[in-house]
């Protein structure tokens, strides 16, 4: 288990799994979790889970340890996905941003940018979520300890809407919903609370953004909120990182 | 990657120089690590570096929506989310002039109390019980000690469902907000934690009996105490600043006591008192001394009988107080449960104005301060988040000064273990403390 910039929360979602997690430790030799211990084993490893995104010159070069030392290299979360909600930065005003952290010498260096683990080295599976679901990451673990493709749905959140019995609440309220474009795994959580999804699963494959933004406006959404909803926990997943552009152009 | 526990230094050299290094700091919230250089037998230097990678929520908040504050601070720490959605929440409360009604208050103490047991819960069992039992962490110490592991484990599980009842889920729960909740539970999808929550509070006596009987270091400190209190209730979501040398100020003047420094070596700030030489203390510690009284019977019973002090200065026994707090959030919870009856509508209007907002809520580590500045429109001028383990970590430093200095006889590897273990007493979220960076640019 490997950190980079994030909140600890997805690595937490294994030490969640409190009934399975003494047995998950049974089939597996956990070799290098630092949060849960102190014991450390040498790779190369079998699979490594990788949370959080590269935001230092430092972690740009540990991720390529990283993929040379695992078979398998799994990243966890919307930070290893897409860079997470520290991926703001790469949207706003950079360069003031960065002048005033280079030109303080004791900060710690930092990118101008939040990257996902993808863009600096090969990545075998993704699990998306603010945070990951831990059934989906007990599934996963499993799938590959017995070297099968694991069950975990590409579809939207719409579907896990339906299947949850939920009421539309974009239908039904006119609640803004980012739930017909995020990708599926929380199992709908928000519209069960009466809350539209706010898209903490990053975007589904080949989602029709423009459509829902369409949609939103006509409920009376604000510009400048429908360029903020794209621009959370996913930002710099490519098509919501598009879709708050195109809008924020259009504004002019 | 460096191996954590790997010691440096070089103490064949003339200078008779000892230096103990652990790159990685394993079982803390975050990537920390720790220096300890004795020269000719005296303590030269002593530093608790923080590299985890700066974040800048301070910065990325600034043009939010005020009510987009909590579930965006939340994601500063995946342990206690909670935590910084209820101070947000309560300084976007405070700009706006809104006061929560009482079944709202009621339900957020009751999901914070899932947050102490979920939080506490993985300290206790998992990051700090290997130290006192001499394992690498909770998997190892599983092997010999089943059933104990078994109960701390349940103990944390209970706080998790009682997070994800409340709030749809345990990390980063999604129905709080700004005015109240998105829905108000039913009393049927409470009710099933109140077995549970039984179950955990018998646990939770046993943890705390077990605390009791373990060999702690010695070590007495004289600390500052700092901790919310609240007339009517142990402060946890709500209440005023107090601290031992008799501090009573409301939130808002948090600011005028306590400033915040910036130290090289560290992504984190560390905090200060004003007027006060002596490092102050927040969390569990600090809530037990200045708030101890107003625990349930029960969980004052079972401080006693472990044999808990009124007033604990050594900080290897947190471990002891978090489990007397285990008690307690397992009692008040149940309480709180008892009482709940949903309530319509779920949240109250609240309506932005040009102000600025304080908030501040016991997280499991201690006092997590909030301010922001809105504009009319709701937009966020400016923020500021002051984490617990920021304002402890010039603390945690002094007792390492002094857990060194009485240990300078230890063979290495024995004072370097002491010293983790020592930082591991706060239960350290260097995820928390490091996103704090101030962005100002002194052009001067």
């Amino acid at each position: 288990m490997w950190k980079f910039a994030s909140c600890d929360g997805c690595q937490l979602s294994l030490l969640d799994c409190e009934d399975e997690l003494l047995d998950v430790a049974g089939e597996i030799e956990i070799a290098h979790f630092l949060e849960a211990s102190s014991a450390v084993v040498r790779g190369p490893y079998d699979v490594s889970l990788v949370e959080g995104s590269v935001t230092t010159p430092h972690d740009a070069q540990r991720i390529l340890e990283v993929r040379r030392s695992s078979r398998v290299l799994i990243t966890i979360g919307a930070c290893a996905t897409a860079g997470g909600i520290q991926a703001l930065r790469n949207l706003i005003d950079v360069e003031d941003f960065t002048r005033a952290v280079y030109a303080t010498p004791a900060y710690v260096s930092t990118l101008a940018t939040s990257t996902p683990i993808s863009d600096h080295v090969h990545v075998d599976f993704e699990l998306h979520g603010c945070p990951i679901n831990k059934a989906q990451l007990l599934e996963l673990l499993s799938a590959f300890l017995n070297d099968r493709r694991p069950a975990i749905a590409s579809a939207s959140v719409c579907m896990e809407c339906k299947r949850r019995g939920n009421v539309c609440v974009l239908v039904a309220h006119g609640t803004p919903c980012l739930g017909p474009v995020t990708h599926a795994g929380c199992g709908a959580i928000c519209p069960a609370y009466d809350r539209g999804c706010y898209g903490c699963y990053g975007p589904m494959e080949t989602p029709n953004t423009a459509s829902l933004t369409g949609w939103l406006a006509g409920h009376g959404m604000a510009e400048r909120d429908l360029v903020r909803v794209y621009r959370t926990f996913n930002a710099n997943a490519p098509a919501f990182r598009e879709q708050s552009a195109a809008l924020e152009e259009d504004a002019g | 990657m460096s191996a954590a526990g790997a010691a440096g230094g070089n103490g064949k050299g003339r200078k008779r120089t000892r230096t103990i290094k652990v790159d990685a700091l394993a079982r803390v919230e975050g990537e920390g690590a720790m220096k300890v250089v004795v020269r000719d037998g005296r303590l030269e230097t002593i530093e608790l570096r923080i590299y985890e990678p700066p974040r800048f929520f301070e910065a990325m908040l600034r043009g939010r929506d005020f009510t987009e504050a909590p579930d965006i601070t939340a994601r500063i720490c995946g342990i206690c989310p909670v935590a910084y959605i209820m101070s947000a929440t309560n300084a976007m409360e405070d700009a706006c002039g809104v006061t929560a009604p009482e079944p709202i208050d009621r339900l957020r103490r009751l999901v914070y109390c899932g947050e102490w047991l979920e939080s506490h819960g993985l300290h206790v069992i998992a990051l700090h019980a290997p130290d006192f039992l001499g394992y690498d962490g909770v998997v190892q110490m599983a092997r010999d000690h089943r059933e104990l592991v078994e109960r701390g484990l349940f103990v944390k599980k209970a706080g998790n469902e009682l997070i994800a009842a409340i709030g749809g889920r345990e990390i980063h729960p999604v129905n709080l907000r700004v005015g109240g909740v998105y829905r108000s539970p039913s009393r049927k999808e409470l009710a099933p934690l109140r077995e549970t929550l039984e179950r955990a509070r018998e646990y939770a006596l046993d943890l705390t009996r077990w605390a009791g009987t373990l060999d702690y270091p010695e070590l007495e400190r004289d600390y500052v105490f700092v901790a919310l209190r609240a007339a009517d209730e142990y402060a946890i979501q709500r209440g005023r600043i107090a601290s031992s040398t008799g501090l009573d100020i409301h939130v808002s003047a948090y600011e005028e006591h306590f400033v915040e420094e910036h130290v090289e070596r560290s992504t984190a700030l560390h905090s200060r008192m004003v007027g006060e030489e002596r490092p102050y203390l927040c969390g569990p510690m600090a809530r037990w001394a200045l708030n101890g009284r107003q625990l349930s019977p029960l969980a004052l019973e079972a401080a006693r009988d472990a044999g808990l002090e009124p007033v604990c200065t050594n900080p290897f026994r947190s471990l002891l107080v978090r489990c007397v707090e285990l008690v307690f959030a397992t009692d008040e919870a149940l309480r709180l449960i008892d009482a709940y009856e949903p309530f319509d509508p779920p949240s109250v209007p609240v309506v932005p104005r040009r102000a600025v907002g304080h908030g501040a809520t016991e997280a499991p580590r201690g006092l997590l301060y909030q301010r922001y500045a809105i504009e009319a429109d709701g937009a966020i001028r400016e923020a500021k988040i002051v984490p617990p383990t920021s304002q402890n970590q010039r603390s945690i430093e002094a007792d390492l000064r002094e857990v060194v200095a009485g240990g300078l006889d230890l063979e290495r590897d024995v004072l370097r273990h002491v010293c983790e273990q020592s930082i591991r007493n706060y239960d350290p979220c260097i995820s928390c403390a490091t996103h704090f960076l101030d962005l100002e640019l002194d052009r001067a």
